[in-house]
């Protein structure tokens, strides 16, 4: 049995009529200590898979566990970090962890609360800005609130849902690196959401490519056998780099591209007629022309 | 700099003196029953000028006046918040509270102060003397309520699945979720609301004084009126209207505050 076991786990929303099937038949093993990134399109169900692991959402069908304990609901021992960073606009950085911290540790003396929280604002290079409102910060930097936040609860598991795709492209390798640091210092496990292959590739042990939806699956995972820590300028130049990189690609594609089939379905067309104004207007309530209906369509579209 | 006095000195000045040279003809030509700004001045200088002076029940400064009609509002007002914020919280929190009363609130609504009045006397009927005050607080606590009501309810249905979610992820018990997450994402809506809520007190408690001849504003303007002194008509006219807009005033400092979060 994994530390995280997802089995047979499937997902939809709509209403009967117009139903769609996000995820369908998930089966997903990840042990202690690992780092896994999940590696998808947008749009194929990737933020609904995290909230299903953090218990934000119940599956239709399958079953979650984690430590052998079936998720239910959400709790602290999930520590997720949103990709729109979730940080409560009212409180400042230390109030956003410290609130956090408060709930998990409730034993604790203030003192040792506040020598923990601290401690995080550290981690994550925060401290001059820990009296700080997020309005005031900029979206690196409330990213790093939320990295904190989610490590100072002190999870058994900390998901990580696209947490950079929102920062712009030096900011997101910064806080890659930071990531990276701090997982190679207390080795959490980890489910990192993303849609960038070299970010999974540069911070993961292993990716599992979500192949594209309605009713994404996961692929076979692909193990990121390069050395730790690892350098972002060395890594480019890796043979096995690139081969990985064209292996997740490859699976991406092919997934999309094995999506595009064709259905045939039944269109009434509007059957309306230009009004006829030269008579005399009908009496009233009387209708100038009937309505029909006569003309039914078939057309193939290809989606 | 000069463009800024022009702004909000100079303009706003030459507004007010339309208003009074248009009163003025008015007075002379329409309607030779209106006092002309002159004599007005003249027949309230003694409100004015003794602001806080007492010399009979119905026969006090501008400003004594003022403040009872001030203390008046001020507890209906806390009434209606009070009362107000907790069914807005009700009815953005839960749907089946809001399909079950929205119905009524939205058919009590509309209904005015002046309907609302004669009610509020009745059911203080039992009290005596003090029938006319707390009717008076009735009136203005159920006009009053309606904007903090609807405006919390639409606060707290607009709070962002995020904040809720950290709520969730972090089990907070009901009491913290409400404390710590619920009221401070409401309270800028919350503020509208309030503000609002004070514009449509003061509103209601001139109409309440007139009705039941309490010493204040609103009853000393009636009580002029049946005296034929038209001339403290329109200086109770300009006193209402100035310490609205001073509330008003009060009220968007303090929203603006709670705005920035």
């Amino acid at each position: 049995m994994a530390f995280l076991e997802l089995k047979g786990v499937s997902k939809g929303f709509g209403t009967n009529g117009s139903r769609s099937e996000v995820l369908h038949d998930i089966n997903l093993g990840i042990e202690k200590g690992e780092f896994v990134a999940i590696v998808g399109y947008s749009g194929s169900g990737k933020t609904t898979l995290i909230s299903l692991i953090a218990g934000l959402l119940r599956p239709d069908a399958g079953t979650l566990a984690l430590n052998d304990l079936d998720i239910t609901a959400p709790g602290p021992d999930r520590g997720i970090v949103f990709q729109n960073y979730s940080l409560l606009p009212w409180l400042t950085v230390f109030e956003n962890i410290y609130i956090a911290v408060d709930q998990c540790f409730p034993n604790w003396t203030p003192a040792k609360k506040a020598e923990h929280t601290e401690r995080h604002i550290a981690m994550v290079n925060l401290t001059p800005a820990r009296e700080k409102r997020p309005g005031e910060l900029s979206g690196g930097m409330r990213q790093r609130v939320s990295v904190a936040r989610a490590l100072a609860m002190d999870p058994q598991i900390l998901l990580l849902d696209e947490p950079l795709s929102a920062l712009d492209a030096l900011t997101r390798a910064t806080l890659q690196d930071e990531i990276s640091r701090i997982w190679l210092e207390n080795k959490k496990t980890v489910v990192l959401i993303t849609n960038d292959p070299d970010e999974g590739i540069y911070l993961a042990d292993r990716i599992i490519p979500l192949m594209a939806g309605p009713g994404a699956t996961l692929g076979k995972s692909i193990t990121v056998d390069l050395p730790r820590p690892r350098d972002r300028k060395e890594l480019n130049h890796m043979p096995r780099f690139k081969e990985i990189r064209r292996e997740v690609i490859e699976c991406l594609l092919e997934s999309n591209r094995r999506q595009r089939t064709e259905i045939t379905r039944t269109l009434v067309l509007p059957d309306i007629e230009p009004e006829d104004l030269t008579g005399p207007p009908p009496m009233l309530g009387g209708r100038r022309r009937p309505i029909r209906r006569r003309e039914i369509k078939r057309e193939t579209v290809e989606i | 700099m000069n463009k800024i006095k022009l702004d909000w000195l100079i303009l706003p000045l030459l507004g007010f003196a339309v208003a009074v040279v248009l009163w003025h003809i008015v007075s002379k030509t329409v309607s030779k029953d209106l006092p002309s700004p002159a004599k007005t001045w003249m027949e309230s200088r003694e409100y004015v000028l003794k602001p806080f002076e007492k010399r009979g029940e119905m026969d006090q400064g501008i400003l004594r006046f003022t403040w009872y009609s001030l203390i008046l509002v001020a507890k209906g007002y806390v009434l209606a918040l009070v009362v107000g914020t907790p069914i807005g919280f009700m009815l953005g929190l839960s749907k089946a509270f809001a399909k079950t009363f929205d119905p009524i609130i939205q058919i009590l609504r509309p209904v005015s102060p002046l309907a609302w009045l004669p009610l509020g006397l009745v059911l203080f009927l039992g009290t005596g003397k003090q029938a006319s005050e707390l009717g008076a607080l009735f009136t203005i606590a159920v006009c009053a309520m309606w904007p903090t009501v609807l405006n919390t309810a639409v606060g707290v249905r607009s709070i962002p699945q995020d904040y809720i979610n950290v709520a969730r992820v972090l089990k907070l018990s009901r009491t913290k979720t409400l404390f710590k997450v619920l009221i401070p994402a409401t309270l800028p809506y919350m503020f509208t609301g309030f503000r609002l809520s004070l514009g449509i007190a003061w509103l209601v408690i001139v109409a309440a004084e007139m009705l039941t001849g309490r010493p204040g504003v609103g009853g000393f303007l009636w009580q002029e009126y049946n005296a034929l002194n038209y001339s403290r008509i329109i200086l109770c006219i300009l006193t209402i209207g100035a310490v609205g807009f001073v509330l008003d005033r009060l009220m968007s400092v303090v929203e603006r505050r709670f705005k920035t979060a």
